[in-house]
């Protein structure tokens, strides 16, 4: 008698397939009315980014003329022409071959800093703190070692992009620590030059920031004193970033409990001791998926040097759009799809990377 | 007892020996400050000095003499009388004003659709879940200076002229020289609609708050929702059937090589608007998920536990849970959004960067002067926004014991 109930199956259309998109797709009338207008949505979104990718698209040609028949899609010439480009800008070509080994020097520093398994972080930080900037900055711009050297106006495309990003963070971090810990210091000076800098920058947009770069920086220097224009959207995008780190980092901070604070304090470390040993590793650790989404933020917002006229990947492909030899109407379309693939898979990989993170310190903080 | 006759006799306390004048802590805090006041002071008077050289090397005059200027450039749009014989005074209210209309535009178009999309994303239906989660992983993870230049030089841009626009309801069209809407054009006794709708405004307000007042005493719900909807549409809208529907429409009509009549969108405009407010949509989304998400399970439990319909569930028990938490957040997203719209000089929109911080400082070489002004502009901006979000969320915050 016991063994029929045990028996029993769940009814046909409570499992598998059919059961999966009842529950799922179909529950009420409202639900089944919303899936078939999402249906519709992904079709037509589906079938004509197809269309213009590949269907209708141009694969071959020389110039813009290939593009400009009625109807055409994506003028992939174009981007065939131009890769190099939107790669390294005017770098001249024999000499490309340092923008490469700069890229691969990165790749083996971030690597395995990035996978938390991987041994010897302190060694790893220290290359990717001190040596690598280093050779970048040899490599990159020349002059020494029998390297001719290459003024920033030829650098451009995606290594322009990687740097203004890399340095920004890079120099945004330490002043980005300071100024968080300044907010929250007791000297009264200190926390209002704090709370004045993160206000005033915070409150601007980043634009004002950069024309304040180029209009402005000129005017405090001393006569016949110039900055290179990169260095001085490369100071510039550093300042900006910081202030909005220190607000991460000051959250960071807050969440460090008092305990930790007195404990360092009975111990007699001094203050650089208690912060830089204790407290800070702590903060900065709980804080790993905000300093990420500043960078994503950073690494977006880089595109708008090229309104003070500097050409990151955006700015080539923009001013590649005015090329009369490639003139058609899908040649802007084409070229922004292009650059918008490449934003969004850096973008993308560190919001996912910083996902991973995010999961592995709660799996820490859960015992 | 014994530990009393233990003790040492009492005797003079001698004070602990002074400290080091350099180990007091108050002592190197002040030093410390002053340094700091120090730098900074060298700093600025460094900065102030060669600026007024350079400005003198350069013959600009410092100071505000140039706001009474005549500006001697034309401005696309201005929402006040603009023509290129007023001031630069004139130049930047003009420009502010234009910020001020795509700020607020923006915000209200970006906050609908990020709620939908945000809700959306946890809808139990799963086609429509995974459809807002790529809307929201494309749109954020892509430039908006991308995504302007998209919607304005790759769409709007290679729309059809004029001649062949495309018609849209209502006697709207669309062509590359923008979008052309048709006019509303009161005609006389059309104030006594208006007045019917405004009185509708005050008595909706009146019946919520008798409303809430009687929730409060007794319990008892009044359907205020539907009330407010009858007093503010039916209202005015038997006011203007009743005196023979006193609005015309101007229809934009198409003469010689462009359109004439109606209300026209600039296309910088229209791309401006599209890109900043599915952008900050993507954010306003995600903002809304966590907002819902970090409700706790047991009050829609409770809520299912009471009868309450899904609805009812998520208008009465979660959205007010749910609005605490993403009110901060979505201030600081309406303070993006105004301070995003600056990317409107890379598409040519004469907003207030574009005229101000861009024609006018080019124009009048007043650097200081400009971006000095700029930079008071947004940080009024900022507080005057961040005061009025800030007063809504302790009017929306639940009253704890």
């Amino acid at each position: 008698m016991t063994s029929t109930t045990a028996e029993m199956r769940p009814p046909r259309s409570e499992v598998g397939v059919i059961g999966w998109l009842r529950k799922n797709l179909f529950s009420s009338p409202t639900n089944a009315l919303l899936t078939v207008i999402g249906i519709w949505l992904i079709w037509t979104v589906v079938s004509n980014v197809v269309d213009w990718a590949l269907l209708h698209a141009t694969w071959e040609g020389e110039d813009g003329k290939a593009c400009s028949r009625e109807g055409a899609g994506a003028c992939w010439p174009f981007i065939q022409a131009k890769f190099s480009q939107f790669m390294y800008g005017r770098y001249p070509e024999p000499q490309r071959w340092r923008v490469d080994l700069t890229y691969v020097l990165a790749v083996i520093g971030l690597v395995p800093l990035m996978i938390p398994r991987f041994p010897g972080k302190l060694v790893n930080t220290l290359y990717m703190i001190v040596i690598f900037p280093i050779a970048a900055f040899l490599l990159l711009s020349g002059g020494y070692f029998g390297l001719p050297y290459i003024p920033t106006e030829l650098w451009g495309g995606l290594l322009v992009t990687l740097v203004v990003a890399s340095v920004g963070i890079a120099g945004a971090f330490p002043l980005g620590i300071m100024l968080a810990l300044g907010r929250r210091s007791r000297m009264p000076i200190v926390r209002w030059v704090s709370v004045g800098f993160i206000e005033l920058v915070r409150g601007v947009p980043l634009i004002t920031v950069l024309f304040m770069a180029s209009v402005m920086l000129p005017l405090f220097l001393p006569e016949g004193m110039t900055i290179d224009k990169l260095l001085r959207a490369l100071i510039m995008v550093a300042l900006f970033a910081a202030a909005y780190l220190a607000e991460v980092i000051r959250g960071g901070l807050q969440a460090i409990p008092r305990g930790q604070f007195e404990a360092a304090d009975a111990l007699g470390l001094t203050y650089a001791q208690k912060m830089g040993l204790i407290v800070l590793p702590q903060a900065l650790k709980l804080v790993i998926p905000g300093i990420v989404n500043t960078f994503i933020g950073l690494f977006k917002d880089t595109s708008l040097v090229l309104i003070i006229g500097i050409f990151d990947l955006l700015g080539i492909v923009q001013l590649n759009q005015t090329d009369s030899k490639w003139f058609s109407h899908a040649t802007a379309m084409t070229g922004y799809v292009f650059a918008g693939l490449f934003f969004w898979i850096f973008c993308f990989g560190m919001s996912r990377y910083s996902l991973f993170i995010e999961r592995r310190l709660a799996a820490s903080d859960r015992r | 007892m014994t530990a009393t006759t233990n003790r040492p006799a009492p005797g003079p306390i001698t004070p602990p020996a002074k400290p080091n004048l350099l180990y007091r802590p108050e002592f190197r805090q002040a030093v410390y400050q002053v340094l700091l006041v120090v730098c900074l002071l060298f700093a600025f008077g460094t900065i102030a000095h060669n600026v007024a050289d350079n400005l003198a090397r350069q013959n600009i005059a410092s100071g505000f003499g140039f706001w009474n200027r005549t500006s001697g450039f034309d401005i696309s749009q201005s929402l006040i009388p603009y023509s290129n014989q007023s001031t630069y005074g004139q130049a930047f209210w003009a420009g502010l004003l234009n910020t001020l209309l795509v700020a607020v535009i923006g915000i209200v178009f970006a906050t609908v659709l990020g709620f939908l999309v945000g809700i959306g994303r946890l809808s139990s239906n799963w086609l429509i879940a995974r459809i807002c989660g790529a809307y929201v992983e494309l749109l954020r993870n892509v430039p908006l200076l991308l995504q302007l230049f998209f919607w304005y030089f790759a769409v709007l841009k290679n729309l059809p002229g004029p001649r062949q626009s495309i018609a849209l309801p209502f006697g709207a069209s669309l062509n590359v020289r923008g979008l052309y809407l048709p006019a509303p054009v009161p005609e006389p006794g059309f104030g006594a609609v208006l007045t019917a709708l405004g009185i509708g405004i005050v008595l909706s307000i009146a019946v919520a708050i008798w409303a809430r007042r009687r929730q409060r005493a007794t319990g008892e719900r009044f359907p205020v929702l539907w009330t407010t909807l009858a007093l503010v549409l039916l209202l005015p809208g038997a006011v203007y059937i009743a005196l023979g529907q006193p609005l015309s429409f101007q229809y934009p009509v198409l003469r010689g090589f462009n359109f004439q009549g109606g209300i026209a969108v600039l296309p910088e405009l229209m791309a401006l608007l599209v890109g900043l407010s599915t952008y900050t949509a993507s954010f306003i989304a995600e903002i809304v998920r966590a907002g819902i998400a970090g409700v706790p399970r047991g009050q829609r439990e409770a809520a299912n536990a009471l009868g309450l319909s899904s609805g009812l569930t998520m208008r009465l028990v979660i959205l007010p849970q749910a609005l605490r938490i993403i009110i901060p957040p979505l201030t600081s997203q309406y303070l993006n959004l105004t301070k995003n719209s600056s990317l409107a000089v890379a598409i040519g929109y004469p907003d207030f960067v574009s005229v101000f911080t861009g024609t006018v400082l080019n124009q009048t070489g007043q650097a200081v002067e400009v971006i000095l002004l700029t930079m008071l502009v947004f940080l009024t901006i900022s507080l005057i926004t961040s005061a009025f979000m800030n007063w809504f969320n302790k009017h929306i915050a639940l009253v704890e014991r």
